[in-house]
């Protein structure tokens, strides 16, 4: 039996070996290494790649995917609960509602991310419709700034967040509805006062999913943001490409990566009170 | 008779099905009044649509002599003890106990908690939440709950269902004191016709979605008003039209010779019960009685032949097409 136990864990634990933690073990060591004239690395070992971080242009980008991730985390929250809870009181049509949640991932990421660019931009749906109706003269600036890449993420994660919030729903037992309205509560303090809470494990397990995914981001500011509102997967894949500087590309990676582990690790610790 | 309950006509259509079907009764005020059937009979039903959580689709209910059935369930001055106690897992015990006193917007909450906190034995339990605590202790706190906010009428769902066997004699007793003592009308649903006589002053017995009797727990023990109310509410032995109840049925190796109706039997089993004896009889023309007599009563054997008598005054005269 244990013999079996321990050869089911090969194929993935061999994957993850080959394709993570070797690669993971060269990034780190590439993130101490100096850039190569061509790309690449060389000698000497140093920090510099760490310090560099703290440099305002780098830094002000670490933030802003820090506050960005947050923001697009809070409103998918607010959209995402209300349409988990629609979905999870529909009855017989619940089935249609989730798979319309769910129908985007069929469609590639990018291509999404495209039409999304048809819709913002000078010449889009949106600014010929409103100036076709005469409500605007010039074009809204909708496309290239904060605004789009924030559209963007929070249409890209939403999912995330309503399919563990709508499973904490389902397994909301009805009777503890029933026992709020029967002691005087009405439908609105229920909600407040009993759903929201008893969901509180499908919120924090669809923010985490949605923070992650919105800090690691990268097509999304760079096709909606137009190389103008960069995050820092951008800086990353940057450093890799035209600025030719693996070292702290290596470096930035790793911090994204312990930032990911910091802000999970307590999550974890509460997932084993049974909390997630 | 003031009751603060009154149903007349009640219906519930469900698509296909009828779960109740024109229901007339009333619940006297001050009593702890049973409704009984078998599982899917209605009662259910009933005990939802009285809380507000369905609608008939027939009949009027009135509380006090107030028309609720257009009320929504936080609109109706009655409170339901649930059959899973529907305890909110979140909170702690005093905050599921305040839960319904902040929603009718009371002024002062540590008295009446206190009260019935002290009345159900929870002191002490205050910041309990109710995964820590027993099914009995959580069927108090659910008690609790129910209590503080002073229902006109208080439902309960199958209240001992969800206990095991040994505590549920003892929560049968505590809770028709408890009835007494705060003299609020409680209206009982359940399966289990032992808990319902015992427990209770009036009962209405259903029976697919139909009402079949209404009564003291004597009357419609010892007068039952068709073959299915004097089945569900113990075992009767049938001869045609007459019935007799086992413990009313006598077994013995003489006819009495007293005016008693008699008749020769043989035995086909005898079943130590402990504190009784059923012996199982077959008459010569192959009708089946039972009777249950003490242990020490009669000595009989299987394939003995014996005699089995009661008392004309014992039976019950009901016709087999009422069945």
């Amino acid at each position: 039996m244990s013999r079996v136990r321990t050869w089911a864990l090969a194929p993935a634990g061999g994957l993850l070996i080959l394709l993570f933690l070797i690669p993971m073990a060269i990034v780190t060591s590439y993130s101490w290494m100096t850039r190569g004239p061509y790309g690449g690395v060389a000698a000497p070992l140093t920090w510099e790649n760490y310090a560099r971080l703290f440099d305002p242009l780098y830094f002000s980008i670490l933030i802003r995917s820090l506050v960005y991730a947050g923001i697009a985390t809070g409103i998918c929250v607010l959209m995402g609960f209300p349409l988990a809870l629609f979905i999870s009181r529909s009855g017989g049509r619940k089935n249609f509602y989730l798979g319309l949640v769910i129908v985007p991932f069929w469609t590639s990421f990018l291509v999404r991310t495209y039409a999304w660019m048809f819709l913002l931009r000078d010449t889009g749906l949106i600014n010929t419709a409103l100036q076709a109706l005469g409500v605007i003269g010039e074009p809204l600036p909708l496309l290239y700034n904060p605004f789009a890449v924030m559209v963007g993420l929070v249409y890209g994660y939403l999912p995330f967040m309503v399919l563990p919030i709508f499973s904490t729903l389902e397994r909301l037992d009805r009777s503890l509805l029933e026992a709020a309205a029967d002691l005087g509560a009405r439908p609105l303090d229920a909600l407040f006062r009993i759903t929201v809470p008893l969901c509180k494990p499908g919120i924090l397990a669809g923010s985490v999913l949605v923070y992650i995914s919105c800090l690691g981001a990268y097509l999304t500011p760079d096709l909606l943001g137009g190389g103008k509102t960069i995050m820092i997967g951008n800086l990353v894949q940057n450093q890799f490409t035209t600025a030719r500087d693996w070292p702290f590309g290596a470096a930035l990676s790793l911090i994204l990566m312990l930032a990911v582990m910091a802000l999970l690790l307590p999550l974890v610790r509460r997932g084993n009170e049974g909390l997630l | 008779m003031d009751a603060v309950l009154e149903l007349s006509g009640v219906s519930k259509q469900y698509p296909g099905h009828l779960a109740v079907d024109n229901v007339s009764f009333p619940v006297p005020r001050g009593s702890l009044f049973a409704l009984v059937g078998p599982s899917g009979c209605g009662k259910t039903s009933i005990l939802r649509m009285i809380a507000g959580f369905e609608q008939p689709t027939a009949g009027e209910l009135s509380l006090n002599g107030q028309r609720i059935e257009h009320l929504r369930p936080y609109e109706r001055n009655v409170s339901t003890v649930f059959q899973s106690y529907a305890l909110f897992p979140h909170l702690n015990v005093r905050q599921n106990i305040e839960f319904g006193l902040k929603r009718k917007g009371a002024k002062e909450f540590d008295g009446p908690v206190a009260k019935v906190m002290n009345l159900l034995r929870l002191a002490g339990k205050e910041s309990r939440l109710p995964h820590q605590m027993s099914g009995g202790e959580r069927q108090r706190v659910a008690l609790a709950r129910s209590l503080v906010i002073e229902p006109e009428l208080l439902l309960l769902d199958e209240p001992l269902s969800a206990l095991d066997p040994q505590l549920r004699k003892q929560v049968r007793l505590e809770l028709k004191s408890l009835q007494r003592s705060v003299g609020i009308t409680f209206l009982m649903v359940t399966h289990d016709q032992e808990e319902a006589l015992s427990l209770s002053d009036g009962i209405a017995v259903m029976n697919r979605g139909k009402l079949e009797q209404v009564g003291t727990p004597r009357e419609i023990y010892l007068k039952p008003a068709s073959r299915f109310v004097a089945g569900f509410l113990g075992s009767v032995n049938w001869l045609g039209d007459v019935g007799v109840r086992p413990e009313l049925t006598r077994v013995g190796h003489q006819p009495p010779g007293n005016g008693a109706r008699s008749h020769p039997a043989r035995v086909r089993a005898a079943t130590f019960l402990g504190n009784c004896v059923h012996v199982h009889t077959e008459l010569s023309h192959g009708a089946h009685i039972t009777a249950e007599v003490p242990c020490d009563h009669i000595e009989v054997a299987a394939g003995q032949d014996v005699h089995v008598w009661w008392e004309p005054e014992d039976e019950i005269h009901l016709p087999e097409s009422r069945a």
